[in-house]
């Protein structure tokens, strides 16, 4: 009877399995063979890529900004989750509504937006010119501030969400435990909930963090020329037929996501630990 | 074994409390005294105010009216923290990102004990409950039972000056619950604690209490020992709600003869008892004071009936026997040797005396209270 139920579970899984090898796993090996083998094996790609300041530079900024980009998307969602998991439940699905809203439209007209929003003759500009603040237009498109807010905003309901759900997990008799063995409210939601719910921020943000490290259309449109990401680039060298150029960087993209969030998940483990343990509070 | 220089027991009495939601009266007029190193518990069914009760004592909800003072004192100035009050709470609310040591040591850290003072306290708790080895396990490692333990450990590792337990054995199988009873039993009785205990199991309740208070609408509808709550409840909810019982009509005929229609009999009151029943319509009967062994007296009242069917608990069978009238009681007997089993069908003649005849009030307000 069990384990007639386990064969039968498994298939469930056969469909995805199927997906998951014909679609990403065979894809990704061909990458790995096309960066390595051009025609012959060669590690050319890999050393032009490694030997050159302009794509190492690429490449750490790219990483800067996916993180600083998952820290602030972590920041905002953090207070945000936490008010409407306080919300009674009909108000909760009514506050989940509008923070889904923005993930309707796809990224490409969401940045688009900004470009209307952010340009010379925007939407800012029009209101900071008309009430005086400013005579002359002020350049916010085609900034790394421009691709910052653009990010967040396109980013964040995913945070959001994420960090939602793990809070609402969180058994609220535990703040009122903590409250009657004595701990003031800040020392209930420090020692307690914050503990708990960092689990899910830390997800978000590493579901964010992943996302940011392929973002190409958005630095692309709202970007100036200096905020060229990897995933330009590959773009680019596709573009320029540099098939094997194109694949090396994939690779390191890939291989420096794994790096990232396996850090990313140290150093949260090692927070989560100093924020339970010991000493007085 | 822990050994305690002082005892941590503290008096708790609430003074005329109210509290209201919106319309709905959850406590009215509550009024309760617990002496120190008293084991108390609210009985009642959901919605009787007992749940209401311990919120507005740990401070997680406030009196509308009145007050409650802990050694005299009132706490309701106080936020939760501040009212150095245990609680065990139903789903016994472990932190689940700490280890069992961390969740007893928890509110030594918030008082800033010493790291050898907590130490020490932490370690007392957990040999009392047995869990001394326990310490480095997470809550997620633990069986329900040893979860309720860290919980009690945790609730009195830093002394309280009264013990609050909500439902606490609630989530337990029944084997479990049993076992756990005498535990705390044995907890109280070491540490002389006050323990304010509230259940709707009237079992547990008549187990452990000292003084059980029977709630219903928002008010205590009778207090008293264990015992003298069984035998002599002072309403219908109260015997209703405490074991099993019959509750059986009666009339007054004359001023000596009252007539109980629901057996279909009547009885003269002897001169001693002439005011026997005043001013009530209905008597509780617990099934295990009905006797098949009739000896007329003048204390007898005896009756007619036929089995209806039988349950058998173990050493005890209990009857449901149908009387001329159509009423229906349970009649209790222990099995024996010269006690034969009676068969469906079977009609026998039944007797009670008019002591073990409990007269009631009607409705939730007892004349218990004045």
């Amino acid at each position: 009877m069990n384990t007639n139920r386990k064969i039968t579970s498994t298939w469930l899984l056969w469909p995805a399995l199927f997906m998951l090898v014909a679609f990403f796993l065979i894809p990704t090996l061909d990458i790995l063979r096309a960066s390595v083998y051009d025609p012959e094996f060669t590690t050319k790609h890999f050393v032009k890529l490694f030997g050159s300041n302009v794509y190492l530079e690429i490449l750490w900024r790219t990483i800067r900004l996916s993180l600083i980009v998952s820290l602030i998307c972590a920041v905002i969602a953090y207070p945000v989750s936490y008010f409407i998991v306080l919300r009674p439940r009909k108000q909760q699905i009514f506050f989940l509504f509008l923070v889904f809203i923005p993930l309707w439209m796809s990224v490409l007209i969401r940045s688009y937006a900004w470009m209307v929003v952010l340009g010379r003759e925007g939407l800012i500009n029009a209101i900071m010119i008309g009430l005086g603040f400013t005579d002359q237009p002020v350049k916010m498109l085609f900034t790394t501030g421009a691709v910052y807010i653009a990010m967040v905003q396109i980013l964040l309901p995913i945070q959001i969400v994420t960090c939602y759900s793990a809070m609402s997990e969180i058994d609220f008799d535990l703040m009122r435990a903590a409250r009657i063995l004595g701990a003031k409210p800040w020392q209930a939601i420090r020692r307690v909930f914050l503990p708990l719910s960092l689990d899910g921020t830390v997800t978000g943000a590493i579901i964010v963090f992943m996302l940011s490290m392929g973002f190409f259309i958005t630095p692309a449109l709202v970007g100036g020329r200096k905020d060229i990401m990897m995933a330009n680039l590959i773009e680019f060298q596709v573009n320029q037929l540099n098939w094997g150029f194109a694949a090396a960087i994939s690779i390191v993209l890939l291989i420096a996501t794994v790096i990232s969030v396996f850090i990313i998940k140290r150093l949260a483990k090692t927070l989560t630990r100093r924020l339970v343990g010991g000493g007085s509070a | 074994m822990i050994e305690r220089d002082v005892e941590f027991g503290a008096s708790v009495t609430f003074d005329s409390v109210s509290k209201t939601y919106g319309a709905v009266k959850a406590l009215s007029d509550f009024n309760l005294s617990i002496q120190r190193g008293e084991f108390v518990t609210l009985l009642g069914p959901s919605g009787s105010g007992k749940t209401t009760a311990l919120n507005v004592l740990a401070g997680f909800a406030d009196a509308t009216e009145g007050d409650v003072r802990v050694n005299k004192k009132s706490i309701l100035g106080l936020p939760p923290e501040r009212r150095n009050i245990g609680m065990v709470f139903q789903n016994y609310s472990l932190f689940p990102h700490m280890n069992v040591f961390e969740n007893v040591a928890f509110p030594l850290r918030l008082r800033k004990m010493s790291q050898a003072e907590i130490k020490k306290r932490v370690g007392d708790s957990l040999a009392m409950v047995q869990l001394a080895e326990f310490g480095d396990r997470m809550p997620n490692q633990l069986s329900g039972g040893q979860r309720q333990r860290v919980a009690f450990a945790r609730a009195i590792v830093f002394e309280p000056s009264v013990l609050l337990m909500d439902e606490p054995l609630g989530a337990l199988d029944l084997k479990l619950r049993e076992a756990m009873q005498l535990e705390i039993k044995r907890y109280h009785k070491q540490l002389g604690c006050t323990i304010l205990f509230v259940t709707h199991d009237q079992g547990e309740a008549l187990a452990l209490s000292d003084r059980i208070a029977v709630m219903g609408e928002g008010q205590i509808v009778q207090i008293d020992t264990p015992d003298r709550i069984y035998d002599e409840p002072n309403s219908k909810y109260v015997a209703d709600f405490i074991g099993t019982t019959n509750i059986v009509d009666f009339e007054r005929v004359s001023p000596s003869r009252v007539r109980f229609s629901d057996l279909d009999v009547e009885f003269e009151l002897a001169d001693s008892n002439k005011n026997w029943g005043e001013g009530r319509q209905s008597i509780s009967l617990r099934p295990e004071k009905l006797h098949r062994d009739i000896s007329p007296s003048d204390q007898m009242i005896i009756f007619d009936g036929s089995i209806e069917e039988y349950l058998f608990l173990g050493n005890i069978i209990q009857y449901s026997v149908k009387t001329k009238s159509g009423k229906t009681l349970l009649f209790q007997e222990h099995r024996g040797p010269s006690v034969p089993i009676l068969a469906r069908g079977e009609t026998l003649k039944l007797a009670f005396s008019i002591n073990d005849a409990r007269p009631l009030d009607e409705g939730t307000h007892g004349s218990g209270l004045a």
